[in-house]
């Protein structure tokens, strides 16, 4: 059986909109004419999510007793049973109570998947492992129903719910996310411009990370076919700029690489440097120093060095290229060649030949005297 | 006939083997150089740069077949790692060293730049120090009290940079030369 389609709504903190939002997308897939069911819903109380949720049928939840108290959650079993085409099932974070058939839910709902379900579900950032000790460190509050991050990286679709943190602060002043007599102290505490801006770009990062992820690794392709077929498969993955440069630990690099930050910078892209050492050579003396400072200065542009050992130039970059998805490729001037080095094919036309079509390839000029100073 | 062709051979022989010998000698004296780090370094702060200390830098570099090292130093805020990015540092830098280098260029000085990160200017100068060898320190002294090495910076320098140090005083005359973005 096919495994259901996974959408998980993500936010930065409670009262974003994730669940208003998966209702919302429920209620247009129902229009659709698909089948859609509410598997477990947690309105908080919020009139907004509960007026969403209206029209939607919803499967019974079942009481379970805890401790002292009985709690409802969601009903698996019946999920199952009932089958729709897409359950809408809310907070995969939750803990379920002793007894149940998984400690956690998304571990229910991956059930649900394999039951060839759709599953829409929510999360906020803080409850994913890797995020939740340095959300922690951020906004002094720590959650302690965490999901490991591999759960997000099976989702299908990652859709964050974005909300600028004045905006969210307006909510909660509005009560549209706490009752009146709880919205105080949320203000005081865990609800301060710092804290949700702070969460605002982890969240942010964290889906721009997934994206990137998916990106090189779903959609990755077996080498075969022509190179021009595999070319074509493989351009889809360069969804956005990503440049790339070619240095050689020496300072007449430097300036390429402040070139290509400039250029990377006004891309807003991520820049990588590639050096293509020659194999079996250590690396020593006045190249080790030149490779020190390569390091440095990739690290205080926010770069990424790279340094591939291979006695083919051409082939290695066109590797790196393929694998880092770049799109841009910038190199320095080379010096005018000589002898047997004239019939080579030159590095700008054999790079253009080697990567894949749709990837630039730009020369940067030797420092010269052509402007004036002022 | 006979001659012609041996006397043109012996002539031929002469200058190969005087060219082999010459370059032998060459070569000989170039390896007997003493090793030196003919390297002089230029720090600044800031979003310019006098242009006085750039050309007493590069005047100097000239005359003694060194490389210039203009160094950008940058402070990082404590609350963040001293080796994360300073985008916003290194935008300031760009120009600076850009304009730095093409003036280094057009009098054939070749430069080897670079952009040190500390808890403060002065500790970004040590680790530089502590990286590279340097035969001179030109240190433009900044009339604005607000940026660049203080008092205090410099009499650090005189004291503890392992070269020669040439503090150079602000004049009248010096104007400014590059203004980072």
């Amino acid at each position: 059986m096919q495994r259901g389609h996974y959408k998980i709504f993500l936010g930065m903190a409670a009262g974003v909109g994730k669940t208003y939002r998966m209702l919302q997308e429920g209620h247009a897939e129902a229009e659709t004419g698909r089948d859609v069911a509410i598997g477990y819903l947690e309105p908080h109380k919020r009139q907004e999510t509960s007026d969403q949720a209206r029209g939607l049928e919803v499967v019974p939840r079942r009481s379970v007793p805890f401790r002292d108290v009985v709690v409802e959650e969601m009903d698996l079993p019946s999920v199952l049973a009932r089958g729709p085409a897409l359950a809408l099932i809310d907070e995969l974070a939750h803990t379920n109570p002793p007894g149940l058939e998984h400690e956690k839910r998304y571990e229910d709902i991956a059930d649900v998947l394999a039951a060839g379900i759709d599953v829409f579900s929510t999360v906020n950032v803080q409850h994913l492992e890797s995020l939740n000790d340095s959300v922690a460190e951020l906004t002094g509050v720590r959650v302690r129903e965490t999901v490991p991050d591999s759960v997000l990286g099976t989702a299908d679709e990652v859709v964050l719910i974005d909300l600028t943190p004045e905006a969210l602060i307006a909510r909660l002043r509005a009560g549209k996310i706490y009752p009146g007599e709880n919205i105080q102290a949320a203000l005081d505490n865990f609800f301060r411009i710092e804290n949700l801006a702070a969460l605002r770009e982890v969240s942010l990062r964290q889906v721009a990370e997934d994206v990137e992820t998916k990106r090189l690794t779903l959609h990755r392709v077996e080498p075969v076919g022509t190179r021009e077929e595999r070319v074509a498969a493989d351009a889809p993955r360069a969804v956005g700029e990503r440049l790339l440069a070619l240095v050689r630990p020496r300072p007449s690099s430097q300036r390429l690489v402040r070139r290509a930050w400039r250029s990377a910078q006004r891309l807003g892209t991520d820049l990588d440097l590639l050096w293509v050492k020659p194999p079996g050579r250590p690396i020593e003396g006045e190249e080790e120093r030149q490779v020190t400072a390569l390091r440095q200065l990739a690290s205080v542009l926010g770069a990424t060095l790279l340094i591939e050992e291979h006695d083919d130039l051409v082939a290695a970059a066109a590797r790196v290229i393929r694998e880092r998805g770049s799109t841009y490729i910038m190199i320095g001037e080379s010096t005018p060649p000589r002898g047997l080095a004239r019939l080579r094919t030159p590095l700008p036309q054999a790079l253009m030949r080697a990567t894949p079509p749709g990837v630039d390839v730009r020369i940067i000029a030797h420092r010269g005297q052509k402007e004036g100073e002022s | 006939m006979i001659e012609h062709f041996l006397v043109g051979l012996a002539l031929l022989l002469g200058l190969g083997g005087g060219y082999l010998l010459a370059r032998t000698q060459w070569s000989g004296k170039r390896s007997e150089r003493p090793e030196e780090v003919h390297q002089i370094l230029l720090p600044f702060t800031g979003t310019e740069i006098s242009r006085r200390a750039v050309d007493a830098a590069l005047r100097l570099a000239r005359a003694e077949g060194a490389t210039l090292m203009p160094a950008y130093l940058a402070a990082v805020p404590k609350q963040l790692p001293l080796d994360c990015a300073i985008p916003a540092e290194a935008a300031k830098a760009m120009p600076l060293l850009e304009a730095i280098e093409q003036r280094a260029t057009a009098q054939r000085v070749s430069v080897d730049a670079r952009i040190e990160r500390g808890r403060s200017y002065r500790h970004a100068l040590a680790r530089l120090l502590d990286r590279e060898r340097f035969d001179r320190v030109v240190v433009p002294a900044t009339a604005d009290a607000g940026g660049g090495l203080s008092g205090d910076d410099l009499i650090w320098v005189l004291e503890k940079a392992p070269a020669e140090v040439l503090i150079l005083r602000p004049g009248p005359e010096d104007t400014r030369f590059v203004i980072g973005s």
